[in-house]
């Protein structure tokens, strides 16, 4: 089976600098798949290099098999990658719901339709739909990011650190959510910084240090490495 | 013979305004290209320049306040102490704005003083302007300086009458466009030192990342109106000599923004922004290229007029002065696009990353 | 109450104020969006509204000479095109090329702008000035006769009337633009974060051309009131509502248009009523000394203010 997306050998920076040295990864359908590892390694650096938006100096990016290396970030989203920035990642100034159909500027039609499965699916931005995405609390901002990027039919999703500065209540129903949007189909890459929880929700993981993949495994396989969870996941709760 | 001295004067003259630009160039090169501060506003300080000294230095006239009939040099000090003023007062308001709000507000301040200057008439003459302001060395040859002190000292009114009258009436023109250019000399070495010196340094360190000289403990806006006031100051002193090259200023046509401001930004940018010996080439160059131009346009005038003889040839000169003035503005336009770097890019002083900032704005990470 | 005070104010202070601040917020909301959406302070602003006038001119001119008197309304949508085209040209040759670039190239570049632009307006129409339709303008009669009857009698020409109008539809029609429809939306968009929209998938460079669209089609407008207000064609104008556009977009906050139709007329009556002899017999302020108003304004602003009074973007 080809994966949904893949990363092969990337090395790719920002102008002069590189900082993915040799990083291979892949997403299969249906799957949940975390990149964790300290501050630094590159994790959000990978996320963009799909999207086109660094210079990718060697190695290739491939959407179900084809090669999209390179390819213009508006592109990549026409062909059905999602992505949800770290930070940033709402129009504060238009309405929640005005806020999706900007999602759905790449989607030729049925649009409503699309509205609706999205209110089903976070129904707590439906009684929400004409207040100013500004005005919401950060884990709902989070949601309407998530809704706002699924309006298209998104072959994947990438969403870029999504719990980072959430309470631990958010942070449980943005997985919640997470595990909810595998469901209706549509696979997830996602990076973490919340390394246990993330891979409490993943299917598989890969560590990251230094630009290059150091590990991978299943989520539980990963979060259950005694080695894993003392270089990155902490000491104790 | 005769021609020969016409080009010789021709000559003279270019040197003198070319020199006059090429101080305002060097004073907006302080505030551009040393501190990235955008001035839109060079007309305002020059103008401020020229009134102080055209009243400081003319005779009592009943047009305006004075003239004060100081000596020249106090009148040249002058407008730059005001210029200087004017700009520290601005600089303690406006410096801490982005660019583009700096540049709004500086073409703002250039227009309210244009409007003070155009509606004090009880001082400044309002529209009317000021005239007979003293030129340097040609004032000599006036009687109100050489009836008097230091002059005087030296020779009678008589004696001094039978010397100018045995020099040619042009004997002025080759000392003042070498004063000029002695002026010139003298900004150039000390801006060269200012650049290469600590103070210099630092203003590049702040140009290019802000953040992190305030993060370093410097202070960023003192240095940064420091640099607005002595740029203000060079161009005051600007504006004082191209007072005395025209000799007659008044508020609108004199302190046009385009030919003005325009033109020194022009040069700025062709001779290489934050480089001083850029700023002095783009201003004698741009200046050389703006005078030929209209010689070359004269003559295609005469040309299109003998063809088309239905035009009324003074119409067309006055159009081909604004066909002159659009084709610099397309010159700039061509020379920001292909050559970023102006003729002579700035090189750091003692930096090992001056090959790289060409690059532009790959630092800019977000 | 409607003594020789209150119509002296309305008719020689307010309504000339209200007009002023029509076209003033008319040119302000092509720089707000501008500023908003492309990031940068267009300074050719002015002088693009002033060619808009000069077409509008000369398309009135041309049909004039085959025998057809029309209003400046009519040559309006017509000289609006043009405009349109010229704001699009500018972009493609003079802006475009420094999109990813720091945005003070493309302000130098805008100042370039600026000056060729108004160069070739006095190249191709010469530098003096024009009449703008000749004659003197009545006051609207019917208005007068109204308002007599209520006792406080309005005398307002026909031109002001039509001014009034206009803005009146082009800033209904920018609301509704800009809250119902699909690109009106992208443009707020755009205007809020660039990165984002980018990553959204939003055709940016449509919506950079639907910015210029609207703001050329204001800017138009803008210059053709201003023309049929003051009945002259100068090539200065632009340059001359420069600073007073750019003070109602600050007023009005960055990338909000609204704000900059309300930051417009603040300015426009600010201007105006800044010379009514408010204490005493003489004027305020000197009226040579009107188009400080707008700086001053702008000025305190910026210290006091900077997203504006509907708390635009702040630099």
């Amino acid at each position: 089976m080809t994966p949904v997306l893949s990363l092969n050998n990337l090395k790719a920076g920002y102008g002069q600098t590189e900082i993915l040295h040799d990083l291979s990864l892949h997403v299969m359908p249906n799957e949940i798949v975390a990149i964790i590892g300290p501050n630094g390694a590159g994790k959000s650096t990978a996320m963009k290099s799909v999207l086109g938006l660094l210079n990718i100096r060697e190695g290739s990016v491939e959407l179900n098999g084809e090669n999209i290396t390179d390819t213009p970030a508006q592109k990549v989203i026409e062909r059905g990658i999602s992505y949800v920035p770290q930070t940033n990642n709402v129009f504060v100034n238009l309405s929640v719901q005005e806020n999706l159909e900007m999602g759905a500027w790449t989607r030729p039609s049925g649009v409503e339709a699309r509205l609706d499965e999205m209110y089903d699916l976070f129904p707590d931005l439906s009684e929400k739909r004409n207040q100013a995405a500004g005005s919401l609390s950060g884990g709902q901002r989070q949601m309407v990011a998530m809704a706002k990027a699924l309006m298209v039919d998104a072959k994947i999703l990438l969403l870029d650190e999504p719990t980072a500065g959430l309470s631990p209540k958010y942070r449980g129903e943005i997985f919640a959510t997470i595990q909810k949007i595998k469901n209706t189909g549509v696979p997830i890459l996602i990076v973490e910084q919340n390394a246990k929880q993330a891979l409490g929700v993943s299917d598989r993981g890969y560590v990251l240090v230094d630009g290059a993949n150091r590990h991978e495994g299943t989520g539980a396989g990963l979060a259950g490495d005694p080695e894993i969870a003392r270089m990155f996941l902490g000491g104790g709760h | 013979m005769e021609a020969y001295l016409g080009y010789f004067l021709y000559l003279l003259s270019l040197l003198t305004v070319g020199g006059i630009y090429a101080i305002f160039a060097l004073g907006l090169n302080v505030q551009w290209g040393f501190a990235g501060l955008f001035n839109a506003g060079i007309v305002g300080f020059v103008a401020v320049g020229a009134y102080t000294y055209a009243l400081l230095t003319t005779a009592e006239s009943t047009f305006h306040i004075g003239g004060f009939g100081l000596p020249l040099p106090v009148g040249m000090a002058v407008a730059m102490a005001i210029a200087a003023l004017i700009a520290g007062l601005i600089g303690l308001v406006c410096i801490r704005l982005r660019s583009d709000y700096l540049a709004i507000a500086t073409i703002g301040i250039a227009e309210i003083i244009k409007l003070i200057f155009k509606n004090e008439t009880d001082i400044t003459n309002g529209p009317r302007g000021i005239n007979k302001i003293p030129r340097s060395w040609e004032h000599f040859s006036e009687e109100r300086f050489y009836t008097s002190w230091p002059m005087s000292w030296f020779a009678s009114p008589e004696q001094w009458e039978a010397f100018f009258a045995s020099l040619p009436n042009w004997y002025w023109q080759p000392l003042f466009a070498g004063t000029i250019l002695l002026i010139v000399f003298i900004i150039y070495k000390m801006l060269e030192r200012a650049r290469t010196s600590p103070w210099g340094r630092m203003m590049t360190a702040i140009r290019e990342n802000e953040p992190a000289s305030r993060a370093a403990g410097k202070d960023v806006t003192k240095r940064r109106i420091e640099a607005f006031v002595i740029g203000a100051a060079i161009m005051g002193l600007g504006g004082a000599l191209f007072a005395q090259h025209l000799r007659l200023i008044e508020p609108t046509n004199t302190f046009d923004p385009s030919k003005v401001t325009f033109l020194v930004w022009v040069m700025l940018i062709a001779g290489g922004s934050g480089n001083n010996r850029g700023a002095v080439l783009g201003a004698f160059l741009i200046w050389t290229i703006w005078s030929a131009s209209e010689l070359l346009i004269a003559g295609m005038i005469d040309l299109v007029g003998a063809v088309f003889s239905t035009l009324d040839p003074s119409i067309l000169a006055t159009r081909a002065g604004f066909l002159r003035m659009m084709l610099i503005g397309i010159l700039m336009q061509v020379i920001l696009q292909r050559y970023p770097g102006g003729i002579l890019p700035e090189v750091r002083p003692a930096s090992p990353k001056a090959e790289k900032t060409t690059a532009g704005a790959t630092g800019e990470t977000k | 109450m409607w003594d020789a005070f209150g119509f002296e104010f309305v008719n020689f202070y307010l309504i000339p104020g209200l007009v002023l601040g029509c076209i003033y917020a008319l040119g302000a909301i092509g720089i707000t969006l501008t500023f908003g959406i492309l990031r940068f302070a267009n300074f050719a602003h002015g002088e693009i509204m002033m060619s808009g006038a000069y077409i509008a001119w000369t398309l009135m001119t041309l049909v004039g000479a085959a025998g057809l008197v029309i209003h400046p309304l009519v040559a309006l949508p017509f000289a609006a095109i043009f405009v349109i085209g010229l704001f699009l040209l500018c972009d493609r040759w003079f802006y475009k090329p420094f999109r990813k670039a720091d945005t003070i190239k493309i302000v130098i570049a805008s100042f370039g702008v600026m000056l060729i632009i108004r160069s070739a307006v006095q190249v191709i129409w010469g530098p003096n000035q024009i009449a703008f339709v000749r004659g003197i303008s009545q006051p609207n009669a019917v208005l007068r006769e109204i308002t007599a009857d209520w006792g406080a009698m309005i005398i307002m020409p026909n031109k002001h009337i039509w001014i009034f109008l206009g803005t009146i539809v082009l800033v209904v029609a920018l609301g509704y633009l800009l809250n119902r429809t699909r690109i009106g939306k992208a443009m707020r968009a755009v205007s809020d974060s660039p990165d984002l929209a980018h990553v959204t998938g939003i055709n940016v460079d449509m919506v950079i051309r639907a910015t210029w669209i609207v703001g050329g089609v204001c800017a138009t407008a803008a210059g053709v009131f201003l023309v049929m207000d003051t009945q002259t064609l100068e090539t200065t104008m632009g340059f001359r509502m420069l600073l007073p556009m750019f003070a109602a977009a600050i007023l009005g906050g960055i990338g909000k248009p609204y704000g900059a139709v309300f930051g417009g007329l603040v300015i426009g009556l600010a201007e105006e009523l800044s010379a009514y002899p408010w204490i005493g017999d003489t004027p305020l302020l000197s009226p040579g000394y009107k188009t400080g108003v707008a700086f001053a304004i702008m000025v305190v602003m910026l210290i006091v203010r900077p997203q504006g009074l509907f708390k635009g973007r702040s630099f």
